[in-house]
């Protein structure tokens, strides 16, 4: 469960035997957080001078007014543009059909009965031990064959569904959609695919978000197998990035700069999106 | 048993009008013929692209990889060599597959163990009664949307040997400067620094998800029994988050023994697959991608595939194991309740 803000206000200890936060707690955290948002702080501090200041002995720690240079360095280094446009095509597509089909999927397996359901479940579980990021060499050889090698299908396609979607939306539409719903839908003369639109898609909206958010972000991240499979023409963000940084001389402000501008568009997502996600993390911890 | 909607049996349906008398032999509308079959074959219908997906491209390439690692192949033949199980045998006499397994064992134990010991720690915190929890929460999960690449990046440069940052703390404390890439056991720090940074938080929230739904009247009781705060974190927080721990060593054993992004970005040589002019801290996933991509053996790569996948399986599976054991050993202590 979501762990709500504890309402009753005790002296010494909470409901779940916590005690009221020490100002030595605060500071540790407070560490941490500094320790979180430094990395990023930096790759703006350098991508904000240039390159010379890294060889100060003691680094300035407020931002320079390069950045804008080195960004629009970065855009005529690499085609950081066809690079955005290529990462929100495939992110997006691939968000999508993970969402609707894991949310088909999820349904079927919590709330209808069918021959071999139990053990085609079980393959859905076992599934999610397996490192399919080892299947590549084959993987590849097929798109070559089909003359996929450095299109943007090449890596939308084996990212269609997950099976961690799927077993998370089983889980989630287990809990929240009513057996006389579903009932009373069929009664009206709802087809099936009418009680899945009507009836379990807006009960467990929140955690197709979570999915959604969650495939988003990791199919923004992903980087070997488009390596594999993309050129350098075609690039998505991540192979971008990479490419900057594979000169002989790397210039830290040119890739810092490229590493900035590529966080941002997560980093708003996160900072507006950010406690949906953070419930979601806890909510499937509890339930997975 | 006709598949149905999965209700409680023998409950009627309250909302549906008095059920008319049957006809001796119910003759089927076809509206209704197709409602039974949208009730029979719609739940294959749905679950379909998730198995065929996963055939497609998950199933069918891990076991073309076994076949295929019984060849000599390069990546522009058609047909290759058939060389049985001598792909195998030259791996292990390999000094640089042996080289890779131990970083990549290396690296893993160095980023897991001190991963979830902070992370218990962190959660601990985050259960304290705090102003603004979930702002809290939220600020300890921002590393994980770091993008693995400009984690890479950043680390590289913060890792420099002549002018990043931590040599130049190091040196204003008055150490010695270490080389982090030629280093062996230090690059297999640093690249360690780059996955806690990372995951820790993540993780910290799972834990933090567990010790919310331990129930009150454990720590309720353990109070009136005279248990102090450190008392009841040893002998009951801890022993109730042993599935979930084993849950998260699980998924980053996965996750970890398949690491590649970072130590191919953390190479000074960019671009570079080698893991250090020594393959120091080169990860058996990255020395497959430089079989198979750059050297282009595709039948020796496989062959490398293979065998970090059994490794993968099995220790998962001795972990599932060592889960029940402990589970069942735990359960006497849970006696407490």
């Amino acid at each position: 469960m979501i762990a709500l803000p504890a309402k009753v206000r005790r002296h010494t200890v909470d409901a779940t035997g916590a005690r009221r936060a020490r100002f030595w707690v605060y500071g540790l955290l407070i560490a941490f957080l500094i320790g979180s948002i430094f990395p990023f702080y930096w790759s703006f501090l350098v991508a904000s001078r240039d390159s010379s200041m890294l060889t100060e002995q003691v680094p300035p720690l407020l931002p320079g007014g390069n950045f804008l240079s080195n960004a629009a360095r970065v855009f005529d280094s690499v085609p950081f543009w066809k690079s955005l446009g290529n990462s929100l095509i495939v992110s997006g597509t691939v968000t999508l059909t993970t969402v609707l089909f894991s949310t088909l999927a999820g349904f079927a397996f919590a709330k209808l009965r069918f021959r071999g359901r139990n053990a085609l479940f079980v393959i859905v579980v076992a599934t999610l031990a397996v490192p399919t990021q080892l299947g590549i060499i084959p993987l590849y050889m097929a798109m070559a064959e089909f003359g996929w090698a450095g299109e943007l299908q090449a890596v939308i396609v084996p990212n269609l569904v997950t099976a961690i979607g799927v077993f998370w939306m089983r889980q989630y539409t287990m809990q929240v959609v009513p057996y006389e719903l579903i009932e009373a839908a069929r009664v009206d003369g709802c087809s099936m695919i009418r009680v899945y639109w009507h009836v379990c898609l807006p009960a467990v909206r929140p955690a197709a978000a979570f999915l959604g958010m969650f495939t988003f972000m990791t199919s923004w991240n992903d980087f070997l197998w488009p390596l594999v499979v993309l050129n350098a023409e075609n690039p998505t963000v991540q192979l971008a990035l990479e490419r900057l940084q594979s000169g002989f001389y790397v210039d830290y402000s040119l890739v810092l700069a490229g590493t900035t501008l590529a966080t941002i568009p997560i980093l708003i997502v996160f900072v507006v999106l950010g406690r949906q996600i953070v419930a979601g993390i806890m909510q499937g911890a509890v339930k997975g | 048993m006709t598949s149905s909607v999965d209700t409680d049996a023998g409950r009627t349906p309250s909302r549906a009008a008095p059920a008319p008398p049957r006809p001796p032999k119910p003759r089927l509308t076809w509206r209704q013929r197709l409602s039974v079959a949208d009730v029979k074959w719609s739940p294959y219908l749905y679950i379909a692209p998730f198995f065929v997906v996963f055939g497609v491209v998950g199933l069918f390439p891990v076991l073309y990889t076994a076949y295929l690692s019984l060849f000599d192949r390069e990546l522009l033949d058609i047909e290759g060599t058939w060389v049985g199980f001598d792909n195998y045998a030259t791996l292990l006499s390999d000094t640089q597959f042996w080289t890779t397994l131990v970083n990549t064992v290396s690296i893993f134990l160095l980023s897991t163990i001190p991963q979830i010991i902070v992370a218990v720690g962190l959660a601990a915190l985050l259960n304290t009664r705090l102003r603004t929890p979930t702002g809290w929460r939220v600020g300890v999960l921002l590393p994980y949307v770091a993008s693995l690449v400009a984690l890479g990046i950043i680390f590289a440069n913060l890792f420099g040997p002549n002018y990043g940052l931590v040599n130049g703390i190091l040196e204003l404390l008055g150490f010695d400067r270490i080389d982090w890439q030629a280093n062996r056991f230090a690059s297999h720090v640093a690249i360690a620094v780059m996955v806690n940074w990372r995951w820790t938080g993540y993780n910290a929230l799972i834990v933090l998800a567990a010790m919310k739904a331990i129930p009150r009247d454990v720590h309720e009781a353990a109070m009136i029994d005279g248990a102090g705060a450190s008392r009841r974190f040893f002998n009951i927080t801890l022993p109730l988050l042993r599935p979930t721990l084993i849950f998260v060593v699980i998924t980053s054993t996965i996750g970890g023994l398949q690491i590649f992004t970072e130590p191919k970005l953390f190479d000074a040589m960019p671009g570079s697959n080698n893991g250090g002019s020594s393959n120091q801290f080169q990860t058996i996933t990255l020395y497959m991608y430089q079989t198979a991509f750059e050297t282009q053996d595709l039948g020796y790569a496989s062959a490398i595939a293979w065998v970090l996948f059994v490794l993968i399986i099995v220790i998962a599976l001795i972990n599932f194991l060592l889960t029940r054991r402990l589970a069942s050993t735990g359960a006497p202590e849970d006696g407490a309740r």
